[in-house]
């Protein structure tokens, strides 16, 4: 378990909270959606250190994913094809949200479907719970506009947008794809019809062939690309986003360390998310909200607002 | 206690055969609660490889582990170059282990066993590496109850392409060894299937590791026969401790109306019943 680094001695100097959609975060930094779980992350640290818990994705009924292999390292990064597997959102009300709600920290829960009406009835019977925020998945495909992702174009982006804040009282984040031509359409979409917050980026689509055995690594072919290698795509979209819209932003992508963390706030971002760096190293938030801790002590920066405002 | 990851110390790795390697290390927060079966995640010094590579424990003593490793490609092409003395890390013991208990549950008012005289660890290749530390944890088990050969037997089935490995350590914990090699060069020639039934072999209980082909055949045996069987499964991993559910097997379900649901081999395995797992999947 890493030690929070004395946290009394900072607050007297340091700020380190920022307010999402309403919703106070003590820290900035949270877990990315599919690379946590209350029960296994939580045998390596004190989740109540976060900021807030992004979960996996839920849906409404219970998803089986993919056949394996569904990951393959690839240069600085890896690609997974998951394919979203979770066991439903009842099924994760009754025994994940328990849990969660155990540690002081704030809920996000991720939300995955395939239509419209989907997402509805999962936001729909989440809305009751004692969560904080939804955050949505939109890189899904839509089974009705033949696979196309639903953050893959502005319109359908502001129709899913637009049914879902219809249906719920809880702050809800669109979580933007980067697999398009400008993502500061979509994100202006979403905040156009009422989104709280926007977070990005989550995967790239790739693919790695085993020249060996002469096939496609992954069972799916294709997968997501994660990892420090999509930094630089991350951070450049956190930077346009956040020159497009005015709704808060989570910035996530490579995250590795607490100066990775920095990086995302100076784009623009009011929080983070630190994903893959997870898988790699089981205490990674911890250690990157504590390494960031440290980054504003040596740089002299007494809140997350004057990272942001420092650009130059 | 929490999990961790650890700066351990290289006490030994050494070549073993053609490939092969076994590696010591002084662990002793690993060593501590290891059951057999269990596996580590190690993390390499080049961090261009992002992600651990599973290593099952083979065997411990004290606060020592040891783990058998093939060169199957890079990471752990890095690893053999590991000298002794020098740090590595890796995470304290990972998985469930097999469930031993499972063995000695079924016993009468004067705690004999009822029904369980004969043990059989069955390994193909690399998979024989979990079953030695199992073979010594059972020994123990004997002398802790003062079982005698009569009460309980333990035998060791195992198969590789050529050049077995850890024959000394079966031949101290067992009271059989019997040997395919896919060459011919030891033992019997062919696979371990065809050594249980060339020599007859009956065991009441199998304790699996190895390719899937060999755990799949075995599984089959062992369930006409109504004989339990536990295997240990190998699937690619991502974070190998729960949290990217990456590394699934399909396992049947016990609720109504669900006929099967994905596991996760790192945290819900690696270790199964036989009977449970949906081989074609
Ligand atoms: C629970 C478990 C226990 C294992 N125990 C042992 C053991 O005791 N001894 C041993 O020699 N090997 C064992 N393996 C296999 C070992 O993890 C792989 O051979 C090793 O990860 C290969 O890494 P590499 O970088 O050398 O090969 P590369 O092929 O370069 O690896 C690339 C990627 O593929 C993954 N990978 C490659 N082959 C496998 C495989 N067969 N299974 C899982 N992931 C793989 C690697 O982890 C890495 O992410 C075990 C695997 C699992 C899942
Ligand atoms: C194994 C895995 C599973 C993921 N599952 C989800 C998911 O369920 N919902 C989601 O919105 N994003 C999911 N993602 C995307 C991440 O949340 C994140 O956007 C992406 O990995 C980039 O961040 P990183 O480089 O820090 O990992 C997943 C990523 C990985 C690696
Ligand atoms: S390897 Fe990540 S859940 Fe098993």
């Amino acid at each position: 378990m890493i030690k929070n680094i004395n946290d009394k001695l900072y607050h007297a100097e340091l700020d380190l909270s920022v307010s999402i959609a309403g919703v106070t975060l003590k820290n900035p930094v949270t877990t990315a959606s599919g690379t946590f779980s209350a029960r296994e992350s939580g045998a390596f640290y004190d989740i109540s250190e976060l900021g807030a818990v992004i979960t996996k994705g839920v849906s409404d009924v219970p998803w089986d994913g993919n056949p394996t292999p569904r990951i393959a390292e690839t240069y600085g990064g890896m690609l997974n094809s998951v394919g979203l597997q979770n066991p439903g959102v009842e099924d994760f009300i009754k025994h994940e949200l328990p849990l969660l709600k155990s540690y002081n920290t704030k809920v996000i829960v991720n939300v995955v479907g395939k239509t419209i009406n989907d997402y509805c009835k999962t936001v729909e019977k989440l809305d009751d719970e004692a969560i904080d925020i939804m955050e949505i998945n939109i890189s899904c495909p839509n089974i009705k506009e033949g696979g196309i992702s639903f953050g893959a174009d502005p319109k359908m982006a502001a129709e899913i947008t637009r049914e879902i804040k219809r249906l719920v009282k809880k702050p809800i984040i669109m979580k933007l794809t980067p697999n398009v031509t400008d993502i500061t359409e979509i994100a202006k979409a979403a905040e156009y019809e009422g989104a709280d917050g926007v977070s990005l980026i989550n995967t790239l689509l790739g693919m790695k062939i085993d020249v060996h055995r002469k096939k496609p690594v992954l069972w799916n072919k294709t997968g997501g690309l994660s990892g420090p290698s999509i930094k630089p795509v991350a951070i450049r979209m956190v930077y346009q986003v956040r020159r497009a819209v005015n709704i808060p932003i989570i910035g996530l992508g490579g995250i590795m360390t607490g100066e990775d963390a920095a990086e995302f706030l100076m784009a623009g971002a009011d929080a983070v998310s630190v994903g893959t760096a997870a898988l790699v190293d089981p205490t990674a938030p911890v250690r990157i909200k504590n390494e960031l801790i440290a980054f504003m002590q040596q740089n002299e920066y007494k809140n997350l607002q004057q990272i942001r405002d420092a650009l130059a | 206690m929490f999990k961790k990851i650890i700066e351990a110390e290289i006490i030994e790795n050494k070549k073993i055969a053609e490939g092969i390697y076994r590696m010591a290390v002084k662990a002793p927060e690993t060593a501590a609660d290891a059951r057999a079966g269990q596996f580590v995640n190690i993390y390499l010094r080049n961090k261009i490889m992002l992600l651990p590579r599973p290593i099952s424990i083979s065997r411990v003593y004290d606060d020592v582990i040891t783990l058998i490793y093939k060169i199957a490609g890079k990471g752990t092409g890095e690893l053999s170059a590991y000298l002794p003395g020098e740090p590595v890390r890796i995470s304290t013991s990972l998985g469930n282990g097999f469930q031993l208990e499972d063995v000695f549950k079924e016993t009468d008012s004067n705690h004999n066993l009822n029904k369980v005289k004969i043990i059989a660890l069955v390994g193909g290749g690399m998979g024989v590496a979990p079953l030695v530390g199992l073979a010594q944890k059972i020994m123990n088990e004997k002398e802790k109850r003062s079982f005698k050969d009569d009460d309980l037997q333990v035998i060791a089935i195992v198969g590789f392409q050529d050049e077995p490995i850890l024959m000394k350590e079966f031949e101290t914990c067992c009271n059989h060894v019997y040997i395919a090699t896919e060459s011919g060069s030891t033992g019997l020639k062919g696979n371990v299937l065809q050594l249980i039934e060339r020599k007859g072999l009956k065991p009441d209980y199998c304790f699996a590791c190895g390719p899937r082909p060999m755990l799949k055949a075995l599984a089959n045996r062992c369930e006409n026969a109504n004989i339990p069987l536990q295997v240990s499964l190998e699937e690619r991993m991502g974070c190998g401790y729960g949290a990217c559910v990456g590394c699934v097997c399909r396992i049947k379900a016990k609720e109504e109306g669900v006929k099967s649901i994905r596991k996760k081999v790192c945290t819900d395995g690696p270790v199964f019943f036989g009977n449970e797992v949906v081989w074609d999947d």
